[in-house]
């Protein structure tokens, strides 16, 4: 196996891609090695995305149906029957169903989809190909990473097909509700299985972060000092740091709720009478616990999901209106403050849970600083398109509709991180519209915008613009509609994970509202399969990419053959001279990061 | 037959939408690549604007359909709530003003800086000063905010008035269960191995006889207009949550760990019916924290009265511990005895708690 030669690449490199880059000439490359058990960062990409891809349809498609639920609740579906079975009997699901899918959606969405596919991609596919190295430090740990992740795909699958259903008690599993099966079906054969499923997420997730810190640290190409680094680089190594501080916390705590649910520990639980069971012998445990055990994952993970985003959108960005990025160290800047504080405000998701009041007001404190640093990237983003030379590709546009989300997203945060208000919105549908827009749907946006503007480097063909541009304008319309009259159902004091409001006086007034947000939401749904379409239609049959730097950019990747093979380069990795954004300096379009400073170029 | 129909109309509208974007692309191939980029560009840029316009409209018009659906054309039904109201009405500001700037700047500039053949860009890397300006505008501001929220949040989360009444409140699935201290302001102890679901719901010791007068009740907890109220909340198996959207408060029910909230309610139900002109509304409890498949069904109600009508209920209520034990009602041991009960100002005046 080839696997010598990969692991030493940096080194030996040279002579092992001296072939070029038609892979296929390696005699020893088989379709095993190559596309499935494979070890090249690019393909480990690829898998990702894809495996991503599948999670992002089933957990979007689970929204549909729960959105069914809730825009037509006294209606029948009888083709729901037909899919669903005993968990939607006569066409209408049923609230087990309801909360399994809930559930689903946001364990898949956050941890599958927004997690492993969008930095598990473009972490493993724009580390090396940007700093310069032919690989990752470790290419057998990182073909780990995704079988772990692989697997967990698996056994979270098939937590859906138990006999009680899959875990239904929400995608924090707070206990008492995930420890005891008797308090709901769900936290059964489901739950074990859920708890499974996400033990190897971590792994999956360890794995992967280690080998990006290890590459990013130790295996830049000559020239390519930390500063030189493109923002995506940044945000990327932050966004593995971040995973590898916190995941183990979350594990801990699931181990605990292992112990809790089946040897018959106490930490979670105390106090507790069940119906039907009766008096549990549990006592002395704290259910709030598990909580902050939970949070100090739960918090950098909105950052884990957020980060990569906000480093793509930053390149896209800049190459995009030709100028260079507004305040590259303030950028950074942003970046490490904001990585610092995620670890230091994840008490803000407890303000109701009996916090101490005075551990509750630095949790404030802390939370609103946030805004300062993600304030400078939104200015500094808006700077970066004034007076630039526009060009709206499809990444482009991704790329705007990021910031117009994360604007619009952030600052409903500044609502629920002050407890005060917190107290009056906590747990309705503000929260919901906040997280959606800031984390849901503005990371999509980021995801599609690298997508899109990395998918001549992934597959050497163009996706179709037509089809992206109105995949983008439903999608950026489609997703206001959905989550902005939402605030409004906040202000109403309506709670989350409800599956039905008309026997509530104080919520029922939104049915028509409900109807309307689940007929955008099943338009909008329609509109990614449009982009699938185009996506898998165009790997095969896209237009080809006919010149190595087809927007003109200056970063490592567009030096790369059109096709790159495993080492990404033909002979010599490329020496680096300066930063990634010099366009339009000295009247030059652009300067490519291998171009030597010139004696006369002005400095900045 | 609909399904059928609906599948077969949408997967046309896929085929067509296809192939007019395939067809886009021959066309462009044609016409010149870099002419019909140059077009689309065109497009998107005024799109750009397009959405910009009708993104603000939509949000005045979303205003205009929801705004009376929400709670905020009605005085917060509590004082306390006062607070949370303007505090939101501050930060709605604040972030509605940077919100209408932001996104008018960002869609503007997309349209007014698009590709342009006689544009030069402006190479323009960083600047101290504006980098400085706004990192110390949004500090200031959210140093204000922040203020303002902690001095509510310590009034909030501090110890109620001293004339507050106590009530506990216990969440279960799915349902909540209200307990009375009684005439003599105390509450009985408590275990929950001693619960039983036939004559002791919140496992109360009957040997406390601090227990002996203590009212229990489901369905609905009645509280006195303009009378602080401390909440004393507990679980009794999973975590549920007392959400209290007309008072503006809302706290967890924790299995073992007894949380607290207090407010001082500030109309009857009957007032809040005329304010609202709704004659069917009330006070209702939602449970605001999952809690398994009947969370969305565990409704409470909270009824405001005034002092002599919530007087007059609970002279009408019998302690717990007497239904669950009637061998040692007094009421029975003599058979011509009609009930007895507290004197209703007596009562009131005592349901003072010692916790």
């Amino acid at each position: 196996m080839s696997n010598e030669a990969v692991l030493h690449a940096p080194a030996g490199a040279g002579l092992h891609d001296a072939h070029g880059d038609h892979h296929h000439e390696h005699h020893h490359e088989t379709f095993i090695s190559k596309y499935v058990f494979s070890m090249d960062h690019k393909m480990i990409a690829k898998q990702f995305l894809i495996t991503g891809m599948v999670w992002a349809v089933l957990g979007g498609l689970m929204s549909v149906l729960f959105r069914l639920q809730l825009g037509y609740p006294e209606s029948t579906f009888p083709f729901l029957e037909d899919i669903l079975g005993k968990w939607a009997e006569g066409g209408k699901i049923t609230p087990e169903a309801y909360y399994a899918l809930v559930t689903t959606h946001g364990t898949v969405l956050v941890f599958f989809v927004l997690t492993a596919g969008l930095s598990g991609t473009f972490a493993n596919f724009l580390i090396p190909l940007q700093i310069g190295a032919r690989d990752m430090a470790s290419p057998f740990m990182n073909m780990l990473s995704y079988w772990f992740f692989f697997a967990a795909s698996i056994v979270m699958l098939s937590s859906m097909f138990v006999e009680f259903g899959p875990f239904s008690g929400g995608w924090t599993a707070y206990p008492p509700l995930s420890a005891l099966a008797a308090a709901s079906p769900g936290s059964g054969t489901g739950m074990d299985l859920w708890l499974i499923a996400m033990a190897l997420f971590v792994v999956s997730s360890l794995l992967g972060g280690l080998n990006y810190i290890a590459t990013v640290l130790n295996m830049r190409t000559k020239g390519m000092s930390m500063t030189r680094m493109p923002l995506t680089i940044w945000a990327l190594f932050f966004t593995a740091v971040l995973g590898v501080l916190s995941f183990p916390v979350l594990f801990s705590g699931f181990i605990l709720l292992i112990f809790d649910r089946n040897f018959g520990t106490s930490f979670y639980l105390s106090d507790i009478f069940i119906n039907g069971v009766g008096a549990l012998p549990n006592e002395g445990g704290s259910a709030i616990l598990y909580q902050h055990l939970f949070w100090f994952l739960g918090h950098p993970e909105v950052y884990i999901i957020l980060l990569p985003a906000m480093g793509m959108v930053s390149e896209i960005l800049s190459v995009n209106s030709r100028k260079p990025i507004f305040g590259y160290i303030a950028m950074v800047g942003s970046l490490f403050a904001i990585a610092i504080l995620a670890f230091l405000v994840w008490a803000h998701h407890m303000f109701v849970t009996g916090l101490n009041p005075f551990l509750g007001s630095v949790f404030v404190l802390l939370t609103l600083l946030i805004a300062v640093p993600s304030a400078i990237k939104v200015f500094n983003w808006l700077t970066t398109l004034w007076r630039g030379n526009i060009r709206f590709t499809p990444g482009m546009l991704f790329s705007i509709g990021f910031v117009s989300l994360f604007i619009s997203g952030g600052l409903t945060g500044i609502w629920l991180g002050n407890s005060a208000l917190d107290i009056h919105l906590h747990d309705t549908y503000f929260v919901i519209a906040h997280f959606h827009i800031v984390m849901g749907v503005a990371s999509m946006f980021g995801m599609f915008a690298g997508i899109y503007h990395w998918f001549p480097k992934m597959y050497g063909r163009y996706m179709n613009n037509t089809l992206a541009y109105l995949h983008f304008w439903i999608t950026l319309g489609g997703a206001y509609m959905i989550f902005w009259p939402m605030h409004y159902q906040g202000l109403a004091g309506m709670p989350r994970r409800y599956y039905d409001y008309s026997v509530w006086e104080s919520f029922k007034q939104f049915a028509e509202l409900n109807r309307f947000i689940s007929t955008v939401a099943m338009i909008v749904f329609a509109a990614q399969l449009l982009f699938l379409f185009n996506f898998f239609y165009s790997v095969f049959k896209g237009r080809k990419v006919t010149t190595q730097n087809p927007y003109n950019a200056n970063t490592l990747e567009w030096t790369t053959p059109i096709n790159p093979g495993h080492g990404n380069w033909v002979g010599e990795i490329p020496e680096v001279h300066r930063w990634a954004y010099d366009y339009g300096k000295d009247g030059k379009e652009f300067i490519p990061q291998t171009t030597p400073v010139g004696a006369d170029e002005s400095s900045h | 037959m609909t399904a059928l129909l609906i599948t077969a109309v949408s997967l046309l509208i896929f085929v067509v939408i296809f192939q007019i974007s395939k067809a886009s692309e021959y066309v462009a191939i044609l016409k010149g690549e870099e002419h019909s980029r140059k077009q689309n560009n065109k497009i998107n840029g005024f799109l750009m604007v397009v959405f910009l316009v009708l993104g603000l409209v939509g949000v005045w018009y979303c205003n205009e359909v929801l705004y009376d659906k929400t709670l905020l054309p009605y005085e917060s039904a509590s004082v306390e709530g006062e607070r949370v109201d303007s505090m939101l009405w501050l930060t709605l500001a604040v972030t509605g003003f940077v919100f209408i700037l932001t996104q008018i700047v960002l869609f503007w500039f997309a349209y007014k800086y698009q590709e342009s053949e006689t544009r030069k860009v402006y190479f323009f890397a960083h600047s101290n000063k504006l980098e400085a300006i706004w990192t110390v505008i949004p500090a200031i501001a959210l140093t204000v905010l922040v203020v303002i929220g902690l001095r509510n949040w310590f009034l909030f989360t501090g110890e109620p008035p001293k004339e507050a009444m106590v009530v506990e409140i216990t969440g279960k699935q799915f349902g909540w269960i209200y307990r009375y201290p009684g005439k003599d302001g105390a509450f009985g102890k408590k275990y929950y191995k001693n619960i039983d679901n036939a004559n002791n719901s919140l496992g109360l010791i009957w040997d406390d006889k601090l227990g002996h007068d203590d009212l229990v009740m489901e369905q609905t907890m009645y509280i006195v207009k303009g009378r602080p109220v401390k909440l004393i909340i507990g679980s009794r198996d999973v975590i549920h949550d007392v959400g209290l959207p007309h008072f503006r408060m809302k706290m967890d029910a924790v299995p073992g760990i007894p949380t607290t909230m207090w407010f001082t309610p500030k109309y009857t139900t009957k007032e809040m019916k005329e304010i609202t002109g709704n004659p069917d509304f009330q006070y209702e409890i939602s449970c605001d924290q999952m809690c398994g498949n009947g969370h969305y069904s565990m409704k409470g109600i909270i009824e405001v009265l005034d002092q002599a009508e919530f007087d007059a209920k609970m002279a009408g209520q019998s302690p717990y511990y007497y239904t669950s034990n009637p061998d040692k009602d007094p009421a029975n041991a003599k058979a011509d005895t009609v009930k007895t009960a507290a004197k209703p100002v007596e009562l009131a005046s005592k349901v003072t708690a010692k916790l």
